[in-house]
């Protein structure tokens, strides 16, 4: 009953939202009085917020961590935020320097934003941020960007986590605290992710499978704090974790799995052409299943609690009591977001994690326990 | 679309620092956790295997235990019965031996009885005899001192000779 009024309300936030937004941009064209910005386009506000700007800056990575904004007496707004190490290779060479060399921006005609330059390189930011060189030749962007140090971040605090909670096993003791919740989830793995689908393989990749989960797992739960960086939810980094699981599937895989996958018995020729194909892709969609699941997931997350925050000053611009009052149901909703948004976090880090051993398991199986398998991939979906 | 393409860097420090904490994880923490869950398991399957023996064993010594009262109990009895036995045994045996005695000593008793009052009635015979004798000589010599006890003893004596 509940999750149906929740639904609704979803509807009409999102409807209202929508409706809002068209019409404050239309609007807000007539209050161009800054000569200043006489570069940036009409349809580009300065007074109010831009909605689509500020979800996809937040979301996005960038290369340095954008705590919050001043304004300042004059009405200019001053960014909060620490400049990070941008390292490239340009030119033919690797350049460290702060991203703070890059503070002077302005507008191009296109509504791109761009930075002074330094080096002869300068960062152009549309929805993300690019470093590209003066000269146009290809620039390798090595940088500690907020998402590298919100992983950095992340790892760390595994490390500690992991090795503190590890050493208390060397003293053979009851399990109290920390360990004892750890010991669970780790049990938890190994019972219901890696055994069923790995059989009794299973010893050789419960490293892999318990560090993925809590690789991201701690990431996810990172990206949701106020001010996180969206790891997870970028696809570069899911594309990585998915790719690394895909090469540890191929590394174990048997003749068994090849010979079922390109050469299917008791199947007529041409059939076996179409099967074979559909079999090649379905390996080939398996990464890259799990490089979107876990990366539209996270991101979509974020979007709509940003998106629902920002409600509040959408309907503040139209109406102050507006606003104001809208901060309840904003609120409300956000905090529902970020409650499953935290059940979200653990689920998509379990599915990966799942999914995972389930593509290995397949690659790995012999003759029986097919069904099994395919029955898993199933539910994980 | 902007979204949907990787950055190279980001991708290259992720892949970095999966591998890394992976290969950290792996020897100090996952190694030693898996391990010792492993064989905390082992050990809590093995007590309780353990116990599910000691406790059969308890039940089966409990039952040898009832057994063996049973049997004590029962060999009490026995041997209650048997001494009983005995007691009732030996007695009677005693009062048969006391009888047979006591028969034995009446049927002395009786021989020596008969024997000494033999003994005694054949003296008395003797006796009686002797002095018979000694009254029928004086008699005789008495009667015979006058002639006609000589006759008349001649007499029967020869009726005694006629009659032969």
């Amino acid at each position: 009953m509940s999750c149906k009024r929740l639904f609704s309300l979803f509807i009409l936030v999102f409807g209202l939202s929508g409706v809002v937004n068209s019409t404050f941009a239309q609007g807000a064209g007539n209050h161009e009085n800054a000569p200043a910005e006489a570069v940036a386009p009409a349809h580009e506000e300065k007074k109010g917020i831009n909605i689509t700007e500020l979800v996809f800056g937040h979301v996005s990575d960038s290369h340095e961590w954008h705590l919050f904004s001043l304004k300042k007496e004059n009405g200019e707004e001053k960014p909060i935020a620490f400049p990070l190490p941008i390292i490239v290779y340009a030119h033919g060479q690797l350049k460290m320097f702060s991203a703070s060399r890059f503070e002077e921006w302005h507008k191009d005609a296109d509504g791109k934003k761009i930075s002074n330059e330094y080096e002869g390189l300068y960062i152009e930011k549309v929805m993300k941020e690019k470093i590209l060189a003066t000269d146009g030749s290809k620039v390798y962007d090595f940088s500690i960007t907020k998402n590298v140090l919100s992983m950095l971040i992340g790892v760390v605090l595994l490390l500690w986590a992991m090795t503190s909670a590890a050493k208390k096993y060397k003293v053979n003791t009851a399990p109290k605290g920390f360990q004892n919740g750890l010991e669970v989830i780790i049990i938890f793995i190994r019972d219901e992710v890696a055994k069923p689908n790995l059989g009794h393989k299973y010893v050789r990749f419960m490293p892999l499978l318990l560090t993925i989960f809590f690789f991201i797992w701690i990431n996810n739960l990172l990206g949701l704090l106020p001010g996180g960086a969206n790891f997870t939810g970028n696809i570069a980094v899911t594309a990585c974790l998915a790719l690394i699981a895909f090469i540890v599937m191929m590394a174990n895989s048997n003749k068994h799995f090849w010979g079922h996958l390109l050469n299917p018995p008791n199947v007529p020729f041409l059939v076996k052409c179409l099967l074979v194909l559909i079999e090649v892709m379905s390996l080939c969609i398996k990464p890259v299943a799990l490089m979107i699941r876990l990366f539209a997931n996270m991101l979509a997350g974020h979007i709509v609690i940003l998106s629902v925050i920002c409600l509040i000053f959408i309907f503040a611009l139209l109406n102050v009591y507006v606003g104001g009052g809208f901060v309840i149901v904003s609120l409300a909703f956000s905090i529902f977001m970020f409650m499953l948004e935290l059940l979200v976090a653990v689920i998509q880090a379990f599915i990966f994690a799942n999914l995972t051993a389930v593509f290995i398991g397949q690659a790995i199986e012999g003759d029986h326990d097919h069904d099994h398998a395919e029955l898993s991939e199933g539910l994980a979906h | 679309m902007d979204l949907l393409t990787p950055e190279l860097g980001l991708f290259f420090w992720t892949l970095i620092a999966f591998l890394a904490v992976f290969m950290i994880l792996k020897k100090f923490a996952w190694k030693p956790i898996l391990e010792s869950l492993g064989e905390r398991e082992k050990g809590i399957a093995d007590s309780i295997a353990t116990a599910e023996r000691v406790k059969a064993e308890m039940s089966q010594l409990k039952a040898e235990n009832e057994k063996l009262l049973v049997q004590a109990r029962e060999e009490r009895t026995a041997m209650l019965k048997e001494a009983k036995d005995m007691k009732d045994r030996m007695i009677n045996d005693a009062k048969e031996q006391a009888k047979v005695e006591a028969n034995k000593i009446i049927i002395d008793a009786q021989q020596q009885i008969t024997q000494q009052k033999n003994a005694a009635l054949a003296e008395v015979k003797n006796e009686i005899g002797t002095l018979a004798l000694g009254v029928a000589e004086r008699i005789l010599r008495k009667q015979l001192n006058a002639a006609d006890g000589q006759e008349a003893y001649m007499k029967m004596l020869a009726e005694d000779i006629k009659l032969n």
